[in-house]
């Protein structure tokens, strides 16, 4: 056990040292999209490859999208790097995979000149910390919102506002929170607010006493869930059946629910809420990298990037799809915040990949591999 | 004429071989059977037993937690992960212990179906049994575990029906006994055949013969029907074990917070934290308790009844 303990601190120090020893990838990037393969096989969020945009896609660039949908960042990864990791083109990474597919060379660096719309982005969008290293780009921001609570309006009432509700006795057995290790965040955040002594400051950096209290929290939700969703579609029938009432989410399954008159709405409660930034990633193994350059320029444009926001429910990095927004459904631009503030952008706690390294520079930090442990032991 | 007998063998050219063949395979009848047994022999070793070993080999392996690449360094820690935490435990215990209720759940629906079947029914009757028996099997197993889904849920055909007759509500959605329940139906077929079979050999003699020794029904089903007919059961709780045992989709579809089988640890292992060594691991132990099981059917002649 020793020994491994070693192998990842040693893994974990070597990584940290890439950056510093510098990726010199600068030469070497395309300087122009060369003719499309035919083929596009992507690894993505549900919800990301959605018809109304896809279609148009392939029918400018000739370029057949083939999706696959990953439940969580660790699935994402796992899929990036099996056999040989040349079986996908690309991936809509989160924060949290991003890095990890970064440092594990299972993505290539990616010239954003070719993307004519990067120019367009957000300022916090165009070099951010988890797609960017040194000045390199190693993919391209997409869209980013926040994980929400999720209620039936009819069976909760009154209107939860806090994140208390998923913790509390009185919807037993009616809670569905995701299968996902990165939920352990989600306990982190409300115990900042709900326990200040712990000294929560990161939801992603924790030391073992706060990493073993949100652990207890949420061991004392389990008896509460009726089950802990893997897939988005999941969540939806659990509401629709009524066999959920209440839980964690995304806007996309609140989207999907009120479009077929489900009486559910979903806020941020006063806690806050973890995040997403999401970014298309090039895989370092790509078979048909032209068309995923043609993918990553066709889903910066504005237009797309309204259509993806209202779909799924999130916020555009392009502020130039505000206007088209509104367009296509008035007053959605201000309802996700399209083009928010730098204060908005920085509210929202988003998915990082948990290390051992804190942000003090000491190593008393509990890093990833702790964290699938933990959420296997409690899911048991 | 001997010049168009000649065209016409030139225009047959297989029938020489072929008699030549059938010739050589006549006095020598060992190379018959070699020709008829080497390719499934070939593809038991190749394809079986050769994964089996790859399998059992890399439960012994580690993967890199930081680059999830696997590393071949021979060690035990898979085994002692597997012994030390109690989640394991669990859900071993668990798999375990579901697949053996439903294997109990379906020697007793499947008995006295079979019973039926095989003693009393007419021969029409006994078609239209079969064919409702196995008619399930046509469609998918996908489609049977969604529609079970449907009905429990909490607004489902079971819980409207019961509130329309009693108004009573049962909450069995996304748990162990949804599970339970749906294992018990989709393998129910599996027990039934074998059990049917075994009642069909039992002789009208002998239960003549218990009734002339002046055995009633009940002594004449304990001490003869059921001893013959249990190598059946036996044989068909094979196949419901097994397939329970070895399962991952009802839980993930079907379960609730706690259903997590051994086949979904497995199923997490390869495709979301891409450790195969541990999933190689986890997945030996249904096949140690498997082998234990078949040795106990052995004894009971399940395979005289299969």
């Amino acid at each position: 056990v020793r020994r491994r303990v070693w192998i990842v601190a040693a893994a974990v120090a070597a990584a940290l040292c890439v950056p510093a020893a510098g990726i010199s990838h600068g030469n070497g990037l395309p300087t122009s999209i060369g003719k499309g393969e035919g083929q596009l096989n992507l690894i993505a969020w549900e919800g990301y490859t959605y018809k109304q945009w896809v279609t148009p896609f392939e029918k400018a660039t000739g370029c057949q999208v083939h999706s696959k949908f990953a439940g969580s960042s660790d699935e994402m990864v796992t899929l990036m790097r099996q056999g040989g990791g040349s079986q996908y083109d690309g991936v809509s990474a989160s924060g949290d995979a991003a890095l990890r597919l970064i440092y594990g060379k299972d993505v290539q660096p990616v010239n954003v000149k070719l993307i004519p719309d990067w120019k367009n982005f957000v300022p916090q969008l165009k070099s951010p910390a988890h797609n960017t290293i040194d000045g390199v780009h190693y993919g391209v921001s997409l869209q980013w919102g926040p994980n929400t609570l999720l209620y039936n309006t009819k069976l909760v009432k009154p209107a939860p506002s806090s994140w208390s509700v998923i913790y509390s006795k009185k919807f037993k057995g009616k809670v569905t929170v995701p299968d996902n290790p990165i939920q352990i965040a989600d306990a982190a955040l409300y115990l900042s607010k709900s326990q200040p002594s712990l000294g929560i400051k990161d939801p992603y950096e924790l030391t073992q006493t706060q990493f073993n209290a949100a652990v207890n929290l949420l061991k004392q939700q389990k008896p509460l869930i009726k089950k802990y969703w893997a897939l988005a579609s999941d969540e939806i029938d659990l509401f629709k059946s009524g066999d959920a009432v209440v839980g964690a989410s995304w806007p996309y399954q609140t989207n999907t629910l009120v479009a077929d008159k489900a009486p559910v709405k979903d806020l941020i409660p006063k806690e806050g809420a973890t995040g997403w930034a999401d970014t298309w990633m090039l895989s370092a193994h790509a078979k048909h990298p032209n068309c995923m350059y043609k993918w990553m320029a066709w889903v910066s444009t504005p237009k797309v990037q309204a259509e993806q926001a209202i779909y799924f429910g999130e916020t555009p990095a392009n502020p130039k799809a505000c206007p088209i927004m509104n367009k296509l459904s008035p007053g959605s631009a201000a309802q996700y915040h399209c083009g928010a503030s730098a204060a908005y952008f920085n509210s929202i706690k988003f998915w990082k990949t948990p290390v051992a390294k804190c942000d003090n520079g000491q190593n008393s930090c509990v890093d990833y591999t702790k964290w699938q442990q933990a959420w296997t032991q409690l899911k048991g | 004429v001997a010049a168009g007998l000649d065209t016409a063998e030139r225009l047959r050219p297989g029938r020489p071989v072929r008699l030549r063949a059938s010739g050589f395979f006549w006095r020598n009848p060992w190379a018959k059977a070699v020709l008829l047994l080497a390719p499934p022999l070939l593809a038991f070793t190749l394809v079986y037993l050769a994964s089996l070993v790859a399998l059992f080999i890399s439960a012994f392996w580690t993967v890199n937690p930081f680059t999830t690449e696997i590393e071949h360094i021979w060690n035990v820690d898979n085994f002692k992960t597997l012994w030390e935490a109690s989640a394991y435990r669990t859900i071993a215990l668990r798999t375990i212990g579901i697949a053996a209720a439903v294997t109990l759940a379906d020697a007793l629906l499947a008995f006295p179906l079979a019973y039926f079947m095989a003693r009393i029914a007419s021969v029409r009757t006994r078609t239209i049994l079969f064919v409702g028996v196995l008619l399930p099997l046509w469609s998918s197993y996908l489609v049977r575990v969604y529609i079970w889904r449907l009905i429990l849920n909490h607004d489902g055909v079971l819980n409207w029906t019961l509130g329309k007759l009693f108004g009573a509500h049962l909450g069995i959605a996304y748990s162990n006994w949804a599970v339970w329940l749906i294992f018990t139906y989709v393998w129910l077929p599996f027990m039934i055949l074998p059990v049917y079979g075994a009642l069909e050999r039992v002789p009208h003699s002998y239960i003549e013969a218990s009734r002339d020794l002046g055995a009633r029904g009940w002594t004449t089903f304990r001490r003869v029907v059921l001893p013959l007919a249990l190598p059946g059961v036996v044989a068909g709780s094979i196949f419901t074990f097994s397939l329970t045992l070895g399962d991952y989709v009802t839980p993930l579809l079907a379960g609730g917070a706690s259903s997590q089988f051994i086949g979904n640890v497995v199923y997490d292992s390869v495709g979301i934290s891409n450790n195969v060594p541990f999933a190689a691991a986890f997945a030996a132990v249904p096949l140690c308790v498997m082998a234990v099981y078949l040795l106990i059917a052995r004894r009971l002649g399940a395979f005289e009844a299969m």
